[in-house]
């Protein structure tokens, strides 16, 4: 390990030259902006090598001038201090030399950013809903909406397991957009204040609870692409990636015509009665993706933040006050309202395992026409 | 009507034991409260970034909770800049301010002492929160709302905290703005004051204007919460957004705060050790005032990613970077004072040279940062993080060590240990350097911060960035030793001390008389 | 600044106010957090904070009339404490400042925003954006409000403060002038003033409470509304207690033509006041 510090940091070195010409040799090396596969990012990364090229002119010059004094002048070496110490013209100058210098750093900029704020003629909208800690989409033409959560195990994030390449950075279900069309993509968060970003995709925008924010990206390149949750949200805001999946237009037509019947398979099933062991297989696994994360695998909780499940008045009382709970959530506290994020047969899925689960043996089923009946 | 009856009945009646401290009403007493408090801070606040840089060792999560992860980096935001850094140059403040203008004390020393004495209260306050259910607050220092209002039991614990921190910086700003209008010894005029007296009164004006915008602020976080008001909440018409509105209002000016006193320091240390007068006095005046009227408008340059209109934008991004001409003034300025000097290289001088440096590297990173555009990709990365800790530690932190050294033998009396000086220098530097500089890396490349745990390709510029600070952290060790040191004996002092310096804090005896100017001395 | 070089400067002895001053603030602050967090008690904590401040307001006051009588304060320290009062009214300004930017940024942009384009149809279906308003998430819930008119009671406010600034100066003549039966009168019909717009006050929230549906919860335009108007009544007692004070003073016969700062700075203080209630009537009631 610490050789690939030591050829990190060679890289650093060397990679700071090829930067130089715009290449994206560095980027692989993880020591530079992305070029990133969107007009955006590359504005943007074209408008940083600018900026930083520049300002390394003017520390070459100012250090230059700082260090050939302290060699120079100094008093070990008998320098004798000059007394002059003002000089209007000198001073007018290194005022409006920075100025114009600065001038011509904006006109790019203005343009880049004029640019990213352009929402209009897209091709498709997709809203994006920001939760602690995970991310909704919801294809607004098409009806087709789901969750996407962090599917890095915790036994990874505890060390118990080795790691795999992509840790921290994959999920469940991921963002698929097709290749060159200009997507919308509809900005918001239903608790706290989260932030969409994918550094290729050279976009970052926060998702305000109560406000839509806008913004559009155009993949250029089919690929897979990882970013996470940029803004501060509590205690899972590091585990809440964002994965981006760029397809072709038949293959983005194709996973959306199964992302459909799903959903028509689902509707349907909501219609029957559900046995106990489905609704039990059905509850883990939602609970450990939606759940978990605050109230613990084990339904412990964590004392102070999160109530445990385990034998908890709610979990074991009336299961009208239940289902609320988990559909409504409680304002003002970190539960938030589950209704729009699960559809009818997860929430009784959920609420029958915490009902039967870890000792909680209430024997209680509800069925997906009761949270139907509950809405 | 004016007459001195009271005053020779006075100084007999300096108490002893702790007592001393508790009532005093002078200025040195105070500013040596204000800078014992703040090096404790300092020592806490470094503390918690030791547990995060500790966490940050490894991707996984080993030593803490990512709940208490969040909790240490709000808390060591708050304790560094409200605990460390400002006390630390009130501190200075108190000292000084009257040494230079010739005054005798503060134009208001009762109020100097309460000024002082809320802080251990506040911070008590805010600390007793690390032991509580739920946790300290870990919202970060800029405690966005809704996210703040999950805080648990900590919460009233932290606004009012904030409160009674923001009525001793107003109290002590005043005190400041005051002493320095009204009682410069005649012929003190506003164009012959030193460099940090300036400083310090621009300082004390922002201030002044911002730390009730703060208060206004954590107080609609309180109603918001306790009472029912929906100040941030799109369902009562409210906005979160409005928040960081207000809060940055205050927020921006606030790291003017942090980095004007030490413009200050560098100014009085660099002519001194260059036996040269410093470069164009008046621009840097002028320069100083022009940030300070800027930093009024610049301030949604931390949120160009909330959706603002895109006009608002630009007028953001054209004025943070304008901030870059007076400040460049300011930097040019320095070298040009060193240029042709007849230049030694004592401590303060060493770390004066790289908080130059250093300060101008954070400085370009901020410029970098006040790109929209490019803003859009860093912003809450650790290339932020790296830029803050540029200004911040290298630049406000390095400078009060610089302003240390330098007045530490007119304060005790005795010269520092300078070879101990100089390990604790290269030491900081060299760590410094290698904890913040590998950030920008990982911030360009994606790593988001207020993590606690990261993705693989992270790695190995984190373990970099550990290392170099447990050798910055230990490094600060020295500094203790050496103040230490100091204070118990040494090398007589001479009440000049240093060859090249000028001003008239240098005209008394080392240590300085308690009272230092009874009648006051004439300027010409 | 133009201090004769011989003259002496004043220096206090080390006092025991500010330390006091600093518990009572403590006591506040942890009194303040028991009642917010509902812990018993908490309600007297702060009031003991509260007593404690009150006792080291009078003690050090006290200790600061008395050199000020016994003559102790030069022109200097006279000085001082006009800087001061002029920059505390400025932290004031600043502190309303941020209370007024809310209402311009709820009014002027927010509550418009969540009446627009993608906000309002994906989020807030049928919100219609105008002022004032309870916001788009209460009114749907069926919440409704009635806003606080400009022309009862808040004219009737706003001619009481305003004649209570002329008041206040006309007493500040009086003791200009030596007249001091016109300074106690004049005092009298100001600390008068206050306490009648104070009462008007209260009248008016508890009419708002009871008939008219607003309250903090009324969504923004009710949060808004509290906290300005309340802040601003706040300060008017205060005012008024500082004013009592003065009047108590000119009665034991304190301040002469000449030497009157304390009264000065509580005018200052008072006209500040006044001024932004008109901000306040103008912004917040008239205006709707
Ligand atoms: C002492 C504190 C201090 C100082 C002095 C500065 C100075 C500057 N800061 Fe910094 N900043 C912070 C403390 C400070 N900052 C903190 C704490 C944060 C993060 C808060 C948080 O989110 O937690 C932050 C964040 C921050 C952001 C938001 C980043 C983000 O969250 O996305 C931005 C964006 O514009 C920014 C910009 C600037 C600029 C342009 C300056 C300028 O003043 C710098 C000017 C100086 C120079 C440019 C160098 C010298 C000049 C020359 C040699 C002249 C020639 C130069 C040119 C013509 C280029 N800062
Ligand atoms: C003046 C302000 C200041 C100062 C001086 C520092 C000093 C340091 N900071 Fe600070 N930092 C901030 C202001 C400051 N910081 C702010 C505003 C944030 C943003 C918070 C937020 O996101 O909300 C931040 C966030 C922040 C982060 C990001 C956390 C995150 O995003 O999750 C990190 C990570 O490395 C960090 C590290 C450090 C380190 C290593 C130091 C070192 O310089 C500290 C060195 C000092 C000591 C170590 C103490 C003295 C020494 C001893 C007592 C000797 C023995 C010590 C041991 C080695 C055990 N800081
Ligand atoms: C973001 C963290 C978080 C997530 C995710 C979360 N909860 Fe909660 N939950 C809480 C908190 C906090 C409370 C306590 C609320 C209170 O103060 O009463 C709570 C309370 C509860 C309770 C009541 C417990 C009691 O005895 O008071 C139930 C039942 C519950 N949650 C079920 C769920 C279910 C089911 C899910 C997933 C579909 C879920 N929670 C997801 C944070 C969370
Ligand atoms: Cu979601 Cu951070
Ligand atoms: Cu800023």
């Amino acid at each position: 390990m610490w050789l690939t510090i030591v050829r990190r940091t060679l890289t650093a070195i060397s990679g700071g030259a090829a930067a130089l010409y715009g290449a994206a040799v560095s980027a692989e090396y993880g020591l530079n902006l992305p070029r990133g596969v969107t007009p955006i990012s590359q504005d943007a990364y074209d408008l940083h090598m600018l900026v930083l090229w520049v300002c390394v002119a003017i520390a070459v010059v100012v250090f230059g001038a700082m260090f050939i004094s302290i060699i120079y002048h100094r008093k070990s070496r008998g320098a004798k201090p000059a007394q002059f110490h003002e000089s209007t013209l000198v001073e007018i100058v290194w005022t409006i030399v920075p100025f114009l210098i600065l001038a011509g750093m904006a006109i790019p900029a203005t343009k880049a950013l004029v640019a990213m704020e352009d929402t209009t003629n897209s091709d498709l909208s997709i809203k994006v809903t920001g939760y602690q800690w995970k991310w909704g989409y919801d294809y607004i033409d098409d009806g087709v909406s789901f969750i996407s959560s962090l599917s890095t195990p915790q036994d990874q994030i505890y060390n118990r397991q080795g790691k795999g390449d992509n840790y921290l950075l994959e999920v469940d279900n991921p963002l698929v957009v097709p290749v060159n069309k200009k997507v919308r993509l509809l900005i918001t968060a239903n608790d706290v204040i989260h932030a969409w970003w994918v550094p290729e995709l050279g976009m970052k925008k926060d998702a305000i609870p109560g406000y839509i924010n806008e913004m559009w990206i155009n993949v250029q390149e089919e690929g897979v692409y990882r970013g996470q949750c940029a803004e501060l949200c509590g205690k899972d805001h590091g585990f809440m990636p964002i994965v981006v999946v760029a397809k072709n237009d038949a293959d983005f037509d194709a996973w959306m015509q199964a992302q459909k019947s799903a959903a028509d398979a689902d509707a349907s099933a909501a219609d029957r009665e559900w046995a106990q062991d489905e609704l039990m297989t059905r509850g883990e696994n939602v609970y450990n993706t939606a759940c978990a994360a605050c109230h613990q695998v084990s339904g412990a909780g964590v004392p102070g933040a999160f109530p445990g499940l385990v034998g908890s008045p709610i979990a074991t009382g009336p299961i009208e006050a239940h289902l609320d709970m988990v559909m409504n959530g409680k304002p003002g506290t970190a539960m938030a309202a589950f209704a729009g994020q699960l559809n009818d047969i997860d929430i009784a899925a959920v609420v029958t395992y915490e009902r039967n689960a870890w000792g909680n043996d209430t024997g209680d089923l509800v069925q997906p026409s009761d949270v139907e009946a509950a809405r | 009507m004016s007459t001195a009856t009271t005053h020779d009945a006075h100084h007999e009646e300096q108490r002893s034991g702790l007592m001393r401290w508790v009532f005093t009403t002078n200025h040195k007493d105070i500013g040596t409260l204000y800078l014992l408090f703040s090096l404790l801070m300092f020592m806490v606040g470094g503390a918690m970034a030791m547990i995060i840089r500790a966490e940050l060792f490894e991707p996984g999560l080993q030593f803490v909770q990512p709940q208490f992860f969040n909790s240490m980096t709000t808390m060591h935001a708050l304790i560094m800049i409200f605990g460390a850094v400002m006390p630390g140059f009130v501190g200075l403040a108190n000292w000084l301010v009257p040494m230079m203008i010739g005054a005798p004390d503060m134009a208001l020393p009762r109020m100097n002492n309460w000024s002082f004495w809320i802080l251990p209260f506040a911070f008590a306050m805010l600390l007793s929160t690390l032991f509580m259910e739920g946790g300290a607050p870990a919202g970060g220092w800029t405690m966005y709302p809704p996210l703040v209002l999950q805080t648990g039991n900590a919460f009233p614990f932290l606004i009012f905290a904030v409160h009674l921190m923001g009525i001793s910086s107003i109290m002590g700003a005043i005190n400041i703005v005051v002493t320095i209008v009204n009682m410069r010894a005649p012929g003190m005029t506003l164009m012959k004051m030193p460099l940090f007296v300036w400083t310090w009164l621009i300082t004390a004006y922002l201030l002044i204007a911002v730390m009730p915008v703060l208060a206004g602020a954590v107080t609609m976080l309180l109603t918001d919460r306790n009472f029912g008001t929906h100040f941030f909440n799109a369902a009562g018409g409210g906005d979160p957004v409005m928040f960081q509105h207000i809060f940055w209002f205050f927020a921006h000016p606030e790291v003017y705060i942090l980095i004007l006193p030490a413009f200050g320091i560098v100014s009085q240390v660099i002519p001194t050790f260059a036996r040269k007068p410093l470069f164009g006095y008046a621009s840097m005046v002028y320069a100083t005032a022009s940030i300070a009227v800027l930093s009024f408008i610049v301030w949604a340059h931390h949120m160009f990613t909330v959706g603002m209109p895109v006009t608002a934008q630009l007028f953001f991004m054209f004025s943070t970077m304008l901030i870059a001409v007076p400040t460049g003034v300011k930097v040019f300025n320095w070298v040009a004072t060193m240029w042709k000097g007849s230049m030694t290289f004592e401590t303060p001088m060493l770390f004066a040279i790289a908080f130059v440096c250093l300060f101008t590297i954070g400085g370009f990173s901020g410029l970098v940062l006040a790109i929209a555009p490019v803003d859009i990709q860093l912003h809450d990365t650790y290339y932020v993080v790296a830029h803050f800790h540029y200004v911040l530690v290298s630049g406000a932190l390095f400078s009060i060590f610089a302003g240390i050294y330098y007045w530490l033998p007119k304060w005790t009396g005795h010269m520092y240990n300078e070879t101990l000086g100089k390990w604790h220098f290269w030491l900081s530097v060299i760590g410094m350097n290698i904890v913040f500089f590998p950030m920008h890396f990982l911030g360009l490349a994606g790593m988001p911060r207020r993590i606690p745990d990261y993705a693989l390709q992270f790695t190995e510029f984190n373990q970099i960035a550990t290392v170099g600070a447990f050798m910055f952290g230990f490094s600060q060790l020295i500094f203790l030793i050496v103040v230490m040191k100091a204070i118990k004996g040494g090398e007589k002092a001479t009440a000049q001390v240093w060859e090249g310096a000028e001003g008239l804090e240098w005209t008394v005896p080392s240590p300085a008389p308690y009272h230092t100017f009874e009648t006051a001395p004439v300027v010409k | 600044m133009s201090l004769a070089q011989t003259e002496k400067y004043y220096l206090p002895q080390p006092s025991l106010w500010p330390i006091i001053g600093s518990f009572a603030l403590f006591l506040m602050a942890i009194g303040g957090v028991m009642v917010m967090r509902e812990i018993d008690n908490g309600g007297w904590i702060l009031l003991a904070g509260l007593a404690v401040m009150i006792y080291m307001m009078i003690g050090w006051f006290s200790e600061v009339i008395r050199d000020s009588e016994a003559g102790r304060f030069n022109k200097q320290v006279d000085s001082s404490f006009r800087w001061s009062m002029s920059w505390f009214i400025f932290s004031e300004v600043m502190f309303f400042a941020a209370f007024f930017g809310a209402l311009f940024y709820t009014r002027m942009l927010s509550v418009p925003w969540l009446g627009e384009s993608d906000t309002m149809e994906q989020l807030w279906p049928a919100f219609k954006a105008a002022w004032p308003t309870a916001g788009p998430g209460l009114t749907a819930d069926g919440f409704q409000f009635t806003p606080m008119g400009a022309w009862g009671l808040p004219a009737i406010n706003t001619l009481l403060l305003l004649t209570s600034g002329v008041t206040v100066t006309w007493a500040h003549w009086g003791l200009k002038k030596s007249k001091r039966s016109q300074l106690i009168l004049g005092l009298a019909m100001t600390v008068a003033l206050g306490v009648v717009f104070l009462g008007l006050q209260a009248y008016e929230y508890n009419h708002a409470y009871t008939e008219m549906g607003l309250t903090l919860g009324a969504g923004v335009y009710g949060a808004t509304f509290f906290m300005l108007t309340g802040f601003h009544g706040f300060h008017v007692l205060v005012g008024t207690i500082m004013l009592i004070v003065m009047l108590l003073r000119s009665i034991a016969g304190h301040f002469t033509a000449e030497h009157h700062f304390a009264f000065e700075a509580v005018s200052w203080y008072w006209h500040f006041v006044d001024v932004v209630w008109v901000m306040l009537f103008i912004l917040v009631y008239w205006l709707i």
